[in-house]
């Protein structure tokens, strides 16, 4: 872990980094949360300040996009998608199935903290139904066992 | 529940305050057609707005005309011939020839719908429910016909919803959520929210503090703070959101314990120079709350966390309601009738003019109280007294205001109305802090912050003003306490010499010989700002691009406050205002001009009105044979041609004996003026101390008699805000005391004048003050109170060349002819820090508190400053081991007292600062007795002091309390 000053250092040089954009708020969260894997709590205060905005304000746009998260996920996020084009080829058994194996829940982190599975609507590949995400990897046509080995590959 | 309209009728002051669901627009007419009438509006006026000028109300929830269109609850829905679709009424603009129709089968089929939609998430309590009778929900249900909601939740659970906090088998609500009720005036109800915006979009447009959001999304979303609680959060608790609320979710709390009010009132503020207008909205008697005045000129429907809620001193406890009086201040106060206070106040102070000579007593008036009031004490010390020993609180603050812009542009007062901040393209806020002293007026200023106007702030303390959120360009110039001249003038030569001044303006409107002396004097290069920086602490870059952007920035507005004023050159920084103001053309339109942002409700009305010891009503001198006849001749006296005391000098006086008797009505002087120890040593030699007030304060440690006073809820009369504008306060309920207070300073006059054979004043209503005040005084000549009924309120002057009132000042040309440059030279202050004084101490106010807070401090303002605390800065704190909420002992060359330290960089290195709300603290005893030179008034906001660890309380401090404890001891009665 980063140490309290590091990390701010860190805050302070992502968010000077993207402060000439036009309207900077979420490319700054977007890059926090790359580098840290959230957004961390300390980074409020100077995101606010940084915007002009008040924490109010931040709350409403962290709460609505339930991308950013506040606390970190596992080392590797495995998204599967529930919208309709997914449930409608069996998405809903699949993704039932797939956590049961897991032994996680929505949102859930494993125990040896590598990974965390959530929900997202619509990867955009309803032709490939059902698909999942895993990390910045889309897998297509998903099964059970293609996402176990999967999984297993990158946690290798 | 906002909608919530009583009946009005005649005196109660209530014109039409119909809710037109969306804002005034201003553009070239346009023709439609609603409902088969033809009506005529401005171009981007709403169809909603239209319909609403034709007396058609389509139904709505989440638009409010004090809030931009937002067409969320779809409720509005029109059909417009030729368009598809129903659009929303409040988003759809006007256009010519449009036929519109607001109520057709399909439209009622649709509302109902929305509405069922909205009812099955929210309970069905109306009789018990706080908003009943006074909810837009209920309202618009009963509108649309709403009978009944196919979505019930199925008995075993299931159905998610927000407002029952159990499901029948008793398991938790997980979308439940208690009421919030942290904040002491107002409670958050969640379950009863239909997510409408309003609140959120109050908070953000109305008043611009942004501490409301929508937390969540769909069926989740929510209003939420960006805290753990309202209390916890940014919240000012202005009331905005209250205001905005269609239903209970948030209400007052007055309101949930009493019920609706059953009349309403229109009445003015009695805290700030803003001069809002309010409803006192009441059930017989009882006040049950303060709503803004929808139709109040200075406010515009906004009001502040005092004026909105913290008016409960008006009944408390502490009100002493009974004449009291006493042979010498160690005795216990006892409890007498009027007769017998107001006889043995007026034989001490005959018998001390026998004694001790007619000019040995006096009167100070106060900024508190009506300018009918006023004018009576004033006259009591001039027709009755036979002197003019007269002053006013206006001394301590905005007396260099009356100097500095008499001589420069020939009146005593703010050039411009509130209105006029929304056109101005660039404002430079001097010594003061408009979101904590005048918050409604910073509100009004922050939307235009945000809409571009750049903002120059000149101050030691990173005032909020800074922080606003979503504001465009800001220059703060950090001064060192002591300074403004020089920084005022260092911007003056940055115009001057760069030629961003106005020629055209300045030849046209100003007195060339003094431009040409003024020019070849800012000029010299020893008021560059890079020769002043070393000086003043700001850097000379900085100060110049502040100068820049405010001569070419467009519409240019200077507001000012005690910062600038209350320091030994005051007069001479508001000279150096004008000046800035007239160089560069900025007066005489909107959008421009130079204001003073007054302290107190009718401080300008009691400067007005002749509470200066050397002017008659309407500023003119006593010395003035012509002027001192008309008061002759109305009166039947003979005025003293000599100018009388001022505050300082009556302490002085006292002090050697030559002074002995005071009237002070609605002011504590030992608390506010500077310096305490030599102010009680004033008090103290005085024979005869009447103090008129609602409270026991601290000047009545010192006091012989004590006249109880009424509230401004209690009295008929009129204040004078900080715009000249003269606002109406009407008597909601009876004075608990038994007489409004200009009864009671007739009662003291007949009293006097019994004694010496003169004759009785008869006044039967402040109407007929004011008349005799219109008769006399020229800028009044237009002002009685069938006008003030007729047209809610107007600025002075109001006489037959301006009947309707005087929003803008010197239009066509200076008040004086032409506009005057006035050599401006820094002369450093005597307060100097040195090694044994190294800080600066500066003071000021803070939102929830009210100057000496005789009036907050008695109300739940309380949880949010419970004491006051010194700002140091980090580094200074360091250099002195001190840690955050320390007791720290704070002394200078007058005197020491004790506080508790917070650490802060809003104050730079070198600079303390306080505030003045609690006697405990006393920072005035800190405070040294320079002054203006040209005014006297008092230089609070300099003073070189030491911050060093302490204990807790000084010995002066605990000496005080006790003397304090001692002298309001009230004998029982028998």
């Amino acid at each position: 872990m980063p140490t309290h000053s590091e990390s701010d250092a860190a805050i302070a040089e992502i968010l000077s980094a993207h402060a000439h954009l036009e309207g900077p708020l979420l490319p700054m969260l977007h890059a926090l949360q790359e580098a840290f894997g959230f957004v961390p709590a300390e980074a409020h205060e100077p995101l606010c300040k940084a915007v002009k905005i008040t924490r109010a304000e931040l709350k409403g746009v962290l709460s609505f996009y339930h991308d950013f998260r506040d606390h970190p996920a596992g080392k590797h996020v495995l998204k599967i998608c529930r919208a309709e084009a997914c449930q409608s080829v069996g998405g809903t058994a699949f993704a039932e199935d797939l956590l049961a194996k897991l032994g996680l829940e929505w949102h859930g982190t494993s125990p040896d903290g590598k990974l965390t599975v959530e929900p997202v609507y619509c990867l955009g590949m309803c032709a490939c139904a059902p698909a999942v995400m895993l990390d910045e990897k889309l897998i297509g046509r998903a099964d059970t066992a293609r996402v176990e080995k999967a999984i297993a590959k990158v946690s290798a | 529940m906002k909608d919530f309209i009583i009946p009005w009728e005649n005196g109660t002051g209530i014109q039409d305050e119909t809710d037109r669901g969306t804002p005034a627009k201003s553009g070239k007419p346009v023709t439609l057609t609603i409902d088969g009438m033809e009506i005529t509006v401005p171009a981007g006026t709403s169809v909603m707005r239209a319909a609403s000028e034709l007396g058609i109300q389509v139904p709505k929830l989440c638009a409010t005309d004090s809030l931009e269109a937002f067409g969320s609850c779809r409720l509005c829905a029109v059909e417009i011939e030729g368009r598809r679709g129903t659009p929303a009424s409040c988003t759809t603009p006007v256009h010519a020839g449009m036929k519109v129709h607001t109520q057709t089968d399909k439209l009622r089929k649709l509302r109902k719908g929305v509405m069922e939609l909205y009812i099955s998430d929210h309970p069905l309590d109306c009789l018990t429910c706080s908003a009943n009778g006074d909810c837009e929900l209920q309202d618009m249900a009963g509108a649309v016909g709403l009978r009944g909601v196919r979505y019930e939740a199925p008995k075993a659970g299931g159905l998610a919803n927000h407002f029952e906090a159990r499901n029948t088998s008793g398991e938790v609500n997980p979308e439940w959520l208690p009421k919030d009720d942290s904040n002491p005036y107002f409670t958050y109800d969640a379950s009863k929210c239909i997510v409408c915006n309003r609140c959120v979009r109050a908070c953000e447009e109305v008043q611009g503090t942004f501490a409301l959001t929508i937390e969540g999304r769909g069926f989740d979303s929510r209003v939420a703070v960006g805290a753990e609680n309202f209390l916890a959060s940014d919240c000012v608790s202005c009331g905005a959101c209250v205001q905005a609320c269609p239903t209970a979710t948030l209400q007052e709390k007055s309101v949930i314990e009493m019920g609706t009010p059953d009349r309403s009132v229109v009445t003015t503020c009695a805290y700030c120079g803003v001069g809002c207008s309010f409803k006192a909205e009441m059930q017989g008697d009882q006040l049950v709350r303060m709503v803004p005045y929808k139709n109040g000129k200075a406010n515009r429907g906004h009001s502040c966390v005092k004026g909105r809620f913290a008016y409960g001193y008006a009944t408390h406890q502490d009100r002493i309601l009974n004449p009291m009086i006493r042979d010498t201040v160690d005795q216990p106060w006892r409890e007498v009738s009027w007769e017998e206070a107001l006889s043995f106040a007026a034989k001490k102070l005959v018998g001390l003019q026998q004694k001790y000579g007619q000019k040995s007593i006096g009167v100070i008036t106060s900024s508190r109280c009506t300018n009918e009031e006023t004018y009576l004490v004033q006259k009591l010390t001039r027709a009755v007294f036979g002197n003019n020993n007269t002053d006013t609180c206006a001394r301590v603050c905005h007396s260099p205001t009356g100097y500095g812009l008499g001589q420069t542009f020939g009146t005593s007062a703010g050039t411009q109305d509130f209105d006029s901040v929304e056109h101005s393209d660039v404002v430079m806020v001097i010594g003061a802090n408009p979101t904590d002293g005048h918050p409604v007026f910073a509100s009004r200023l922050r939307k235009r912050l945000r809409e571009g106007a750049k903002l120059i702030v000149v101050d030691p303390r990173r005032i909020d003003l800074l922080e606003t959120p979503h504001m465009g360009e800001a220059h703060h110039l950090a001064l060192k306490p002591g300074t403004n001249v020089a920084v005022v003038s260092a911007i003056g030569h940055v115009i001057v010499t760069e030629g961003l001044f106005d020629q055209t303006f300045i030849a046209e409107r100003c007195d060339l010989d003094a431009w040409e002396d003024f020019k070849a004097f800012i000029s010299d290069p020893r008021h560059a700002p890079e020769e002043t920086e070393a000086l003043t602490g700001v850097p000379a870059q900085t100060l110049r691009e502040a100068a820049r952007a405010f001569a070419n920035g467009g519409n240019g507005a200077i507001y000012y406050g005690l910062g600038v004023t209350e320091h030994s050159q005051g007069s001479t920084t508001v000279m150096g205002i004008a000046n800035l103001a007239m160089m560069t053309g900025n007066i005489g339109r909107t959008g421009v001009g130079v204001n003073p942002l007054r302290g107190q409700n009718n401080v300008q009305g009691s400067c007005d009105m002749g509470s200066f010891p050397h002017e008659l009503p309407g500023y003119r001198h006593v010395k003035m044979p012509e002027v001192r006849k008309i008061f002759e001749d109305t009166w039947g006296v003979e005025i003293d041609p000599e100018p009388g005391l001022r505050i300082p000098n009556m302490l002085d006086a006292a002090v050697d004996g030559t002074f002995k008797g005071l009237y002070c009505q609605g002011e504590d002087i030992l608390q506010s003026d500077p310096d305490t120890k030599h102010v009680a040593a004033g008090l103290a030699a005085m024979e005869c101390v009447i103090v008129h007030d609602l409270f026991l304060n601290e000047t009545a440690n010192y006091a012989h008699v004590f006249l109880p006073g009424s509230s401004f809820l209690e009295k008929e009369g009129t204040f004078t805000n900080a715009e000249r504008r003269i606002n109406r306060v009407r008597k909601v309920m009876a004075p608990k005391n038994g007489y409004e207070d200009w009864e009671v300073t007739q009662l003291l006059a007949n009293a006097v004048l019994k004694e010496t054979g003169g004759k009785a004043w008869t006044y039967t209503h402040p109407a007929e003050i004011m008349a005799e005040i219109a008769a006399t005084t020229p800028s009044f000549a237009g002002v009685d109170y069938a006008v003030l009924e007729e047209k809610g309120s107007v600025q002075w002057p109001c006489n037959e060349a301006h009947p309707d009132g005087t929003p803008l000042m010197h239009v066509d040309g200076f008040v004086r002819g032409k506009g005057r440059f006035i050599v401006t030279e820094y002369i450093a202050t005597a307060e100097k820090s040195g090694p044994r004084f190294p800080l600066l101490l500066t003071t000021g106010r803070i939102l929830s508190q009210y100057n000496v807070g005789a009036q907050t401090r008695r109300t739940e303002n309380s949880v949010w400053h419970d004491q006051d605390v010194l700002e140091i800065h980090p580094h200074d704190a360091e250099n002195r081991g001190l840690r955050d909420g320390d007791w720290v002992r704070l002394a200078s060359r007058s005197g020491e007292t004790s506080l508790r330290a917070k650490i802060t960089d809003r104050v730079s290195p070198g600079v303390v600062y306080t505030t003045f709300h609690h006697p405990d603290t006393q920072a005035n005893v800190i405070t040294t007795d320079y002054s203006d030179w040209a005014t006297n008034c008092p230089e609070y906001k300099v003073t070189a002091v030491q911050v060093s660890p302490s204990n807790g309380p000084s010995d002066w401090q605990e000496r005080y309390n006790a003397q304090a404890e001692q002298s309001r001891r009230i004998e029982a009665a028998e």
